[in-house]
């Protein structure tokens, strides 16, 4: 061994920092939405986990809705899935799932168990849609409107001071009703 | 005017850190005695200071100041005094004054215990603890002051600590993983004062392996509490998610133990110098890289704090300093490696290595799993993509099978060189042993051979056994019972902290293993006077009722568990809705076992009176924290071996001999 091998360790670790100095400069947290925002929606032909019918981007396009992307494997999406539960139950929003790198009977079998509150979800098995979408992790959320533009992406779960504070009004705003039932 | 004092112990803590830096190793560059035996002083008057700006921390919580941000974000008048207290490390400011405290600890620590490292040798390594404060209480008051004010006060009531670390996990967990990731900037500052004074010798790694076995105890105990929290209190039964923050502790840990395998090499037989000194290197820089991800942002986590890149950017050019430096160091000054002894084969050297390739193989792939979507994205340009526990797992499970396979013969094997026929004649028996009871234990309890329970109730007992047989064999000349029993007290407290600490990585991967391949779980809806049959038992629901909490209200369950028609136990799963967040938390109950937990939680009221209910079977979870606990009693144990007190003075006298000559 020589004196030069020594600097191997060195040379890795400086490799890896300036690595997390890349995906931390691009990955500004406080950018990550606005460089999402007000682009199109990625064209893509899936199919549906409910049956495998083919589904493409045009299909879902018409209304505003969100699109949220969930997977079985994360713990942070099950947390969330409540919220969804009750949002999907209680206003008129299309919701449309992403399931994201997963096993497809296991996640039938995941919103048989805990409910269902997607209109449709769209397999993506390969992850294709997801580095398309700029998926950072699930879950998360994207509000679409009616020419199929993103209007808002939220990183991480969504909970009911999120569908208040944020997810609500951008709908709103989008032209879906979303008065509260009355009682 | 209590949050000001605090502030202001901070700044003096800064200033005292400075000074503990700058002088010590500057006695020892100019060979001042007395600017080196300064170092003790001001690592004592460090941590007072440190001590003093957490404790008015602490009182600002405890008086419902809300005019300090911090206190108004995570706590609420109405939040029992015990959480007021553990409130203080609920999120990112108070979390990182307590690890700086921690840090101030160790610095202590090691100053009182260290009477008999030459003095020039303990100023480098306070020196080089003094300069990571220094970094540590620069990011506290730079990006992360948690006595900041909010004037005029805004809050009246608190926002209230968020309810899922409002519980005795929470309290125990984060102090137990602060000190053990701390705990390796010890061995870290050894290496580096090693590194500069030239000396690395057999006497450098038996100054660093007590501190070393001590931080990895901590560290043990902190994961596996942790994972006992996210148990019971996430409310879906899961124990280990592949997590970036997870992975962020565990990397330490798996660097941590090579380090300690490593260290014992160095000591005993003064090879692998420069490998240790790396191992060093890294376990340290491998916490700061974990702080570095959970608190940036970088990488999006169930645990993460609240994000802020300057706090990132902090964080990643202090990694570039610490870390590049003390790589840099190694790479200009450790010695160029050259077989100092002869070892061969079957030697014990050869198996600590082999555990040693194992477990670094195993840190990388982890680091490579966690940082993959990080490293995507900067080579694409913002590709994303990310990592599930698919990979982990099909990556790690066949590493720590091979690791557990090495366990066994390892301790068995003597250094320099073993007699292959010794070794086979000690283990063939253990072999045949392991077999016999990984296929009988599983065929007979469940009537089926499956892979993983097999696999590791064999490892379980080749590790198990092997070690009695060592134990047997080392007090085989003893007469007599009493004789024996005495002769293995004489074996040392570092050779019970190995066995006990291996006795839990079996336990724990016996745990992992049976866990995951016989729990069941069922969800159902019932109403009153419902019941469920999981497995032996029936699990009967008598309805909802509702509770009043300090700052919560619920909905309480009772289900009444029943084996055979008898009662065995009744269960309080809640739904609780805290009032300050208006969040609704899952409360799950469990009967816990050693052999099996029964897990109940609430779901969703369904009309009616009834409830959605998940019933969980949880076999043998237990064992995977337990494994743990045997960890840390192990560490502990070794750490406080006499032996190291006595070659302590050994070695003083043989410096003190070599001064007077």
């Amino acid at each position: 061994m020589s004196r030069t091998s020594l600097f191997l360790p060195l040379g890795l670790f400086l490799l890896m920092a300036f690595m997390l100095w890349r995906g931390f400069a691009l990955n500004d947290p406080h950018e990550l939405p606005s460089a999402l925002l007000n682009q199109p929606l990625p064209d893509f032909q899936k199919t549906r986990l409910a049956d495998g019918a083919p589904v493409a981007r045009r299909d879902l396009l018409g209304t505003p809705f969100m699109l949220n992307v969930w997977a079985t494997w994360c713990p942070t999406c099950k947390a969330e899935h409540a919220e969804l539960n009750r949002i999907a139950a209680r206003y008129a929003v299309p919701l449309v799932g992403v399931n994201y790198k997963d096993d497809g009977p296991a996640a039938r079998a995941w919103l048989a168990r805990y409910g269902d509150p997607y209109r449709l979800s769209v397999v993506d098995q390969d992850g294709s849609l997801g580095i398309e979408l700029g998926v950072y992790g699930a879950p998360e959320t994207f509000i679409v409107d009616r020419d199929g533009i993103i209007r808002y992406k939220r990183v991480g779960a969504v909970d009911r001071r999120v569908w208040e504070e944020e997810i609500r009004p951008v709908l709103q705003n989008l032209g879906l009703p979303l008065e509260e039932p009355s009682a | 005017m209590i949050p000001e004092l605090g502030h202001f112990a901070l700044i003096l803590a800064l200033m005292l850190a400075v000074l503990l830096a700058v002088v010590p190793m500057a006695g020892v560059v100019r060979r001042d005695l007395t600017l080196q035996h300064s170092a003790g002083a001001l690592s004592a008057g460090l941590f007072v200071f440190l001590l003093l700006s957490y404790a008015c921390l602490t009182q600002a919580f405890l008086q419902d100041d809300f005019s300090v941000a911090y206190v108004a974000n995570n706590s609420n008048a109405l939040l029992p005094w015990y959480y007021k207290v553990s409130a203080v490390w609920g999120a990112h400011e108070g979390s990182f004054l307590l690890w700086t405290l921690i840090m101030g600890g160790w610095t202590l620590a090691v100053a009182l215990r260290s009477e008999a490292l030459p003095t020039a040798m303990l100023a480098r390594v306070l020196s080089v603890m003094g300069a990571l404060t220094v970094g540590f209480i620069l990011f506290l008051l730079m990006t992360s002051n948690p006595f900041e004010r909010v004037l005029p006060v805004a809050a009246a009531e608190g926002a209230d600590l968020n309810p899922q670390l409002q519980d005795f996990g929470l309290i125990v967990h984060p102090p137990m993983l602060y000190t053990g990731y701390v705990g390796f900037s010890v061995a870290f500052a050894f290496a580096i004062a090693a590194l500069l004074s030239g000396r690395l010798d057999a006497a450098w790694a038996r100054w660093s392996r007590p501190w070393t076995n001590l931080a990895w105890a901590f560290l043990s105990v902190g994961i596996a509490l942790g994972s006992w929290w996210a148990y019971y209190e996430l409310g879906w039964g899961g124990w280990w998610f592949w997590d970036a923050v997870e992975n962020a502790s565990f990397m330490p840990w798996l660097v941590g133990t090579a380090l300690i395998h490593s260290l014992a090499v160095t000591e005993k037989r003064g090879v692998f110098k420069s490998w240790t000194v790396l191992l060093a290197i890294a376990a340290f820089s491998l916490s700061l890289l974990g702080a570095f991800i959970v608190r940036s942002g970088v990488l999006t986590s169930v645990h993460a704090f609240a994000v802020d890149p300057e706090r990132g950017m902090f964080i990643l050019v202090f990694l570039l300093l610490v870390v590049g430096s003390a790589l840099a160091l190694y790479a200009l000054r450790a010695p160029v490696m050259r077989a100092e002894a002869r070892y061969e084969g079957l030697s014990r050297e050869v198996m600590l290595l082999a555990n040693n390739i194992v477990l670094v193989v195993s840190t990388a792939a982890v680091l490579l799993g966690t940082l993959y979507p990080l490293v995507y994205e900067s080579l694409t340009g913002g590709g994303k993509i990310s990592v599930g526990p698919p990979y982990f797992n099909a990556v790690f499970v066949p590493l720590m099978v091979l690791l557990l396979l090495i366990m066994a013969p390892a301790p068995l094997a003597r250094w320099k060189r073993t007699g292959a026929a010794q070794l086979m004649s000690s283990l063939s028996k253990v072999a045949l042993a392991s077999v016999a009871l990984g296929l009988a234990l599983p065929l007979v309890v469940t009537g089926a051979l499956e892979l993983w329970p097999v696999l590791s109730v064999m490892l379980g007992a080749w590790i198990t056994l092997a070690l009695l047989v060592d134990a047997l064999e080392r007090v085989r000349n003893k007469q007599g019972l009493s004789a024996k029993l005495r002769g293995l007290k004489t074996l040392g407290a570092g050779y019970g902290g190995m066995v006990l600490a291996h006795l839990g990585v079996a336990v724990t991967a016996l745990g992992i293993a049976l866990t995951t391949t016989y729990s069941a779980e069922r969800d159902v809806r019932l109403a009153p006077g419902e019941s469920v049959t999981l497995g032996p038992r029936t699990y009967l629901f008598e309805g909802v009722a509702p509770l009043e909490g300090p700052n919560y209200v619920a909905d309480q369950g009772t289900v009444r568990v029943f084996q055979n028609g008898q009662p065995i136990a009744v269960l309080h799963p809640e739904k609780r809705r805290y009032l300050a967040r208006q969040m609704v938390m899952t409360e799950a109950d469990i009967d816990p076992g050693f052999f099996r937990d029964l897990y109940v939680a609430l779901g969703e009221p369904l009309g009616d009176g009834a409830w959605a209910l998940r019933v969980h079977d949880k076999p043998f979870v237990r064992w995977v924290w337990l494994g743990g606990v045997l960890m840390m009693f192990g560490g502990l144990m070794a750490a406080f071996d006499r032996r190291y007190r006595r070659l302590k003075l050994r070695d003083q006298a043989a410096l003190a001999g070599a001064l007077a000559s």
